[in-house]
Formats: C-alpha cells, structure tokens, sequence
C-alpha cells in the first residue's frame, strides 16, 4: 500500500511543478486534460458506475455554466455561490428526469432518449429567452478577481481544474468504497437481484444522478469563467455530450482512474489535432481521429485502456483488490 | 405455527392462468418442497411471494403480516430472501463484494459487512475464489454464491428456485448437507425443485402444482406415489400401460 502511496504523492507533485515548465498553451492543455478528466468522472458516477446512460449530460454544463453567469451578471452574485445554486437546478432537473426513467421503467434506449430530450429541450428554451442571451449567446463580463472566480493567465485556472479533478477523484473513491458505490455497481450488474438482495434501487438511482448532475454542472461554472463565452448550441448540446463520455469509455468505464487516463491521452489529442488540421483548412477532421480511436478501444480494450496501464503499474503498484 | 403463508394466491397472464387459487403454509423451521412438471407455475409462485410480481387475488403472510404491495427490497427487508432460478450474479465484482451486497441489507458498515459475507462464503465454501470476480465462477460454484448472497441478508425464510438443477450427484450431496444445516441454524425454506434426490432429502413435506392448482400434499414419499402425481408428470398413458 505504501508502493502507491509513493507513486501517487510522486505524480502529485509533477503535476504541482508542471506549469514551471510550461507555456501558456501547453498550460491551456492541462486546463483542458483536468476539465474533461473531472466532466468524464462526474458522467462515471451514473453511468459508468450505476449503469445508466446518459447521452445528455451537457445539459448539466449548460445549467452551471448559465446559473452562474446568471446570477453573476445580474445580481452580482459571486460565482462561488452562484455555483452551488447552479448545482441545486441541475440536482432538480436531474431528479426530475430520474424520478421519470426510474419509478416508471423507462430503461435502455428510452432512458438514453430521455436524457438526450431533456438536454434538447432545454438547448431550445434556452435558445428563445432574451435574459440568456438568446441565439447570440452570453459574453462574459471580465473582471478578474478571485471573488469573481476570473483570473489573468492560465496558471490560476490550472491549479483550479486540477483542484476539481483530484477532488472528484477522492469523492468518487469515497462513493465506491460506501454503501451506495457498492449498490450502484451491484444495480449496474443486475438490478433485480439487487433488489432481490433488500437494495432500494429506485433510492440508489436517484442518488446517482443526483450526485453525477450536480458534479457536472460545476464544471459548467468553471467553463463560463473560463472561455468567457457562453452559447446554448455548445453548451447544451449533442457534441458536447458526447464528447464528455468519450473519455471515461476509452479510459475505462466504472473505474475511479479511467476518465484521467482517457482524458490524459484523448484531450491532447483533440487539442494538437484541431490546431493542427484547422491550420491546414481541415476543421472537424481531428473528430474522424477520435471516432475511429474510440471503435479500436471498443473492439480491442473493451474494458478500456486502463488495463493495460494498470499491467505497466503493476511493478510499482503491486496488486489490487478483485481485478 | 406457520412462518409464511399464502392465502388463496392467483396470478394469471393475459388468458392463461399461471397460479390459481393457490393457499399453503410453511411452518417455522420447516423445510417445504414446492414440485411440479415444468410451467406448473412454480416460478409465478415465488415472484408472487417475493414481491417481483403482483399476484391478482389472495395475500402472503410474513409472521402474520400481509406482504400485499411492498415492493422486493422491503420484502427482503422483512426477513424473506429468494434465489433466482437463472443465477443472477453481479458478473465484474468479486465473490466476497457480491455477498457484501446483501450483508450490507443487515449491517451497518461496510467493515461489519465484510466479516459477515466472510463467514457466509467460508460456511458456504468458497473460500478458495472469494476474490475472484463472479464471472470466472462455473455453474455449480454461481448457484452457491446466489445461495451464499442470500443467506447474507439474514433470512427468516429462504425460496430457492433450483439451486440443484445443473449439478451432478456429489456437488447435490454437498448442497443438500450446507441447506440442511442452514435450515438447522433455524431459517425455514420453501424449496423449488427439479433433482428428486434433493427434494426427497430435505423436505419434510411436499406440495405438488399442476397448471397453476394443487393437486397433492403431504410427506415426499406418499405424494410420489399420487396417482394424479404420476399423471401430472408422465401422462395418463403411463397410468394405463402400467394397469
């Protein structure tokens, strides 16, 4: 156990040190790598862990990033708080949608319908009110402070992203090792016998989407001070979606590592692609990359790529618990 | 005095008539074989009793209290836990977190959970695979782990649903000694049952469904010799040619 301990605090501290060596694009990277490690941990929550897919999950984005920019633009709220409340209107909404797809048996493809609606119709509401900006979107206002959560250069938004992905980390290690980690997978795995076994399911879904909307829409908070501009068709919508779950899918679905290690390898990517072929005229060609490296991974790393890192580790780390 | 009783129990569906009118009572500590050819509505008769399906008429009774509409987790809850009869085990997590699932119905942390399914998979023996995910388990082993997450939630009374089906005659002996003893630590079961080995061995008495109806009851060794038993399961011709 001390093995990883080590290892662990090692990669801590590389990643505390890094931006001494970094640019402010390479910086933006890293922002990039730890926002969608932490977006992809929050969707794990309810799919990768409990086993229901959401294909709708910017809706949650769109709702922390909105409330937030919201509140902070009208009343001057600051988005520390404007965030939580931003979180509570995804929990209902989230809520909402679970109490639909859970108490009444809507499952599978029409559970995965149902989120995709969900984030559609809110695109479209969003889309038509005046005081959201509309079509045209919001720009944020600049104002940097940290009261604010707005701040000059990369660095700051650096040490925040990375703040969320390790936080994600500990609560999602936290949920696995509970109770309702230990429900969740069991419903995942099969959720009559679950039930069969005295587990209140239909409480432990809840939960689930819950605790995964209420992690995404935070990151929505730390979107809009981030890129400063907010449009509904991005923000709500179907690409951002899938984007978001491509990461914990490659990485490893229903594993605490597989969003960072599939973040860690497909956001470089994107990001050194997409500036890469949009110099050569070629934008949306680094989306082709990615679609056919996610068809490997399924047909070749059904369990994701963290098998393997985990079989490199395993020199350092030892064994684990029930691989 | 009865543990589990069921009041005139009726199910049917769409036209066909799955159980019908079916009342019966297990007695605490008894041990109650449930037979009949296949589709008699053996199956029916536990999703009814265990929650995960409304019967359309007739109540099951828990130590006197009704069952009616509570959901399959309260039912569990109350001290009535099932097997399934297509083994349902949680495939990608190990033996001992699958028995953990149903200790933690019982216990309140998870330490305490994992001592509790520790004992049930050292009595239910095994041991030997406990982390091993349940995917890697054959046949015999999963109906031990379904049986084993079971008695992790600390049953009053226990419905196995052919946990001897599949089996050869020395992993049944084996069986038929671990269900005895749990019944001996005081859990009354209501057993469905293909292996007549099995249930001419452990059942005290035997009641026999046909088309969803009774049609005998009693000790094992007098209902086997029913004539309507022995029509039910091979035929009135059989009955004939055997004068």
């Amino acid at each position: 156990m001390t093995r990883r301990h080590v290892f662990f605090a090692a990669v801590l501290l590389v990643l505390l040190a890094l931006p001494l060596f970094l640019d402010k694009y390479a910086l933006g990277i890293f922002v990039m790598i730890f926002f969608y490690a932490y977006v992809g941990q929050s969707w794990n929550v309810l799919t990768g862990y409990t086993g229901h897919i959401s294909l709708g999950h910017a809706l949650y984005i769109g709702i922390g990033a909105y409330a937030t920019t919201f509140l902070a633009q009208t009343f001057g709220i600051t988005p520390w708080i404007g965030m939580l409340v931003g979180g509570i209107a995804a929990v209902l909404i989230a809520l909402f949608l679970g109490f639909l797809g859970f108490r009444f048996g809507i499952r599978g493809v029409y559970f995965v319908i149902m989120t995709i609606a969900f984030a559609e119709i809110t695109r479209l509401i969003v889309s038509h009110v005046e005081a959201l900006g509309s079509f045209s979107g919001i720009f944020v206002d600049f104002n940097p402070s940290f009261w604010n959560f707005q701040f000059r250069g990369n660095l700051p938004y650096y040490y925040i992203s990375l703040g969320f992905m390790l936080a994600s980390l500990v609560a999602v290690h936290l949920i696995e090792i509970s109770k309702l980690g230990r429900f969740m997978v069991a419903i995942r795995e099969d959720e009559e016998a679950a039930q069969a076994l005295g587990v209140d399911t239909f409480r432990c879904n809840m939960f689930a989407i819950a605790i995964s909307a209420f992690m995404t829409s935070l990151a929505g908070a730390f979107y809009a001070n981030y890129i400063y501009y907010l449009h509904p068709n991005s923000l709500f919508g179907m690409a951002l979606s899938i984007e978001l779950i491509l990461r914990p899918i490659v990485g490893g679905l229903g594993t605490l590592f597989g969003p960072v290690i599939g973040s860690f390898i497909l956001t470089p990517l994107s990001e050194i692609s997409r500036a890469y072929f949009s110099k050569g005229g070629l934008e949306g060609l680094h989306l082709i990359l990615y679609g056919i490296l996610a068809i490997l991974v399924v047909l070749f790393m059904p369990k994701g790529i963290i098998v393997y890192v985990k079989r490199a580790l395993h020199p350092i780390l030892g064994t684990t618990n029930a691989e | 005095m009865s543990i589990l009783s069921a009041n005139q129990l009726t199910k049917s569906f769409g036209g066909l008539m799955a159980v019908g009118s079916l009342s019966f009572e297990l007695n605490e500590g008894e041990i109650l074989g449930l037979i009949g050819p296949n589709g008699a509505g053996k199956t029916t008769v536990f999703n009814c009793l265990s929650g995960f399906l409304p019967p359309d008429e007739g109540e099951v009774f828990l130590e006197g209290q009704s069952l009616a509409g509570l959901p399959p987790f309260q039912i569990c809850r109350r001290g009535l836990a099932r097997t399934f009869q297509i083994v349902k085990p949680f495939l990608t997590i190990s033996v001992l977190d699958n028995v953990m699932v149903g200790a933690l119905t019982r216990e309140k942390s998870t330490a305490q959970a994992q001592t509790a399914a520790g004992e049930i998979i050292e009595f239910m023996g095994l041991a030997r695979v406990a982390r091993q995910e349940a995917q890697g388990l054959p046949l015999p082993l999963r109906k031990r782990l379904e049986l084993a997450r079971a008695l992790a939630t600390q049953p009053k009374v226990l419905l196995l649903d052919e946990v001897m089906a599949g089996l050869n005659p020395t992993e049944v002996d084996e069986l038929i000694g671990l269900i005895q003893e749990v019944n001996r630590r005081g859990v009354s079961i209501l057993l469905i049952e293909h292996v007549m080995r099995g249930v001419m061995a452990l059942s005290q008495r035997v009641i026999v469904i046909n088309y969803g109806l009774k049609i005998a009851e009693g000790a094992p060794a007098e209902v086997v010799k029913d004539q309507g038993v022995i029509e039910a399961y091979l035929g009135k011709e059989f009955l004939i040619a055997q004068g």
